[in-house]
């Protein structure tokens, strides 16, 4: 595992605030790693293969429905109560405006890690590259709706809890897997194969952000196990709501 | 590659009878490398499934097909090979994966009214342990850029939420074997979809008769 040695020697040999020694120590410490799990919302326990999958085709079902009250196309990511989407064109650009929203805060929350300088070396610089990514999120999601005619989402102002190392990537962690099950949750929502398209293209780069973080948590690469889970409208943005200022 | 075509029957009628939407998805796919990126988003990807084409349980049996390689790979090589360390309870876990990964898929396909391809023989020229995370890193790239081409011409949408919850999972592999070589996790700001011809030149070599 090279690169997450270097990275542990990067932060080993920085003096900042709180070492990778700090994550590693959270990884080995149960009740943090249990308490992490609850925020992450996860702790499903490992059903058959066709119990899972039976599982998820029935959370798509409900989330079809969920996703008419979602936000709407000029957001409201705060309440995530407002019914706009009505039109099928207007239900698109509301999925698109929510991912938008998710990916704004995405972008500030990277950037302001960043510029905390709580990391060095080589996991500042994989923090900087997702932050970079994000914000590609970002331009592609506005282009993407302004093609499609719709108004992008004003970019929310964030509020993140920046303290340590540690903190950090638990936070990242838990960001990255509700993004790409935000992702996963709209994506047979979507009408638009224009949409669509965009979706899945990012949604797996969340995936794949969200594996890495996993990995320096030595937590689980699929928090899930074999099939990912879905995560509705309403649901994430009551996860996200303490994020927002 | 002559030789997979007819070793692997579901995979040459694949490349048989959709060849001429397989070669417009191609086009498709390729414009949307160019243009893909922080400024805009192609519409690539209406204009390829416009072709429209063989349907749900030709697309799930085609996944099939590239979950019984995987797990072939993690489960019967993984173990022959001799790995160690983190490599080996990574393929475990990614094996463990990739089975349920065959079974859903096969459930699915069944209760379509489908029947799901036979798993073909498969071979790969793995000799160690960096070979073996070569191939695998590879096999992962390959699904998920299948899975995200396939996804947009599914028109059941249970389906394309099954295939995105094995999707995400794939990435997740990607990333940690990505990690374990000394890749980068998450090359790019975007997973480029790959057409089923593309997917059959990564993956045919591997079929065998």
């Amino acid at each position: 595992m090279e690169v997450l040695q270097n990275m542990s020697d990067a932060v080993t040999e920085n003096d900042g605030p709180a070492p990778m020694g700090a994550v590693e120590q959270l990884a080995r410490d149960d009740v943090e790693r249990k308490k992490f799990l609850r925020m992450v919302g996860r702790g499903v326990g490992a059903a058959g293969a066709a119990g899972a999958f039976g599982a998820f085709l029935a959370a798509c079902g409900s989330s079809s429905k969920s996703s008419s009250t979602g936000s709407g196309a000029s957001t409201s990511a705060s309440t995530g109560a407002s019914t706009s989407a009505t039109a099928s064109g207007g239900g698109d650009l509301a999925i698109a405006n929510y991912a938008l929203t998710l990916e704004y805060l995405e972008t500030e929350f990277y950037e302001k890690v960043v510029a905390s300088g709580l990391f060095s070396g080589a996991q500042a610089s994989l923090i900087k590259k997702f932050g970079h990514e994000e914000q590609q999120h970002v331009d592609a999601l506005i282009s993407l709706i302004k093609a499609k005619g719709g108004t992008p989402a004003a970019k929310p102002t964030g509020k993140f809890p920046i303290k340590s190392a540690a903190g950090v990537v638990k936070l990242a962690a838990t960001v990255e897997n509700l993004g790409a099950n935000a992702y996963l949750g709209q994506a047979p929502n979507i009408k638009d194969k224009d949409v669509l398209a965009a979706a899945l293209s990012i949604h797996t780069v969340e995936a794949r952000h969200a594996a890495t973080l996993q990995t320096l948590l030595k937590q689980p690469i699929s928090p899930d196990g074999a099939f990912a889970k879905p995560a509705d409208m309403k649901t994430v943005l009551a996860a996200v709501k303490p994020f927002i200022a | 590659m002559a030789d997979s075509k007819l070793a692997a029957p579901e995979l040459a009628a694949f490349e048989i009878h959709s060849m001429t939407r397989a070669s417009f998805i191609l086009r498709g796919a390729m414009t949307a490398g160019a243009v893909y990126g922080a400024s805009a988003v192609a519409p690539f990807v209406s204009q390829a499934v416009a072709q429209g084409g063989g349907g749900d349980v030709d697309i799930l049996n085609f996944a099939l097909t590239l979950e019984y390689l995987e797990t072939e790979f993690y489960t019967v090589k993984g173990k022959s090979v001799g790995l160690s360390g983190e490599a080996k309870s990574l393929a475990a876990t990614i094996g463990d994966h990739e089975a349920q990964h065959v079974q859903a898929l096969t459930s699915a396909i069944k209760a379509a009214g489908g029947t799901p391809a036979a798993k073909p023989k498969f071979a790969f020229p793995v000799t160690g342990q960096a070979s073996f995370l070569k191939l695998a890193h590879t096999l992962e790239e390959t699904g998920v850029s299948a899975y995200n081409g396939a996804g947009p011409q599914l028109s059941n949408p249970q389906y394309l939420a099954a295939a995105g919850s094995i999707v995400q999972v794939e990435a997740r592999h990607a990333a940690a074997i990505a990690l374990l070589i000394g890749k980068s996790p998450a090359p790019l700001a975007f997973d480029k979809p790959k057409s089923k011809a593309q997917v059959l030149a990564a993956a045919g070599p591997l079929i065998k008769k």
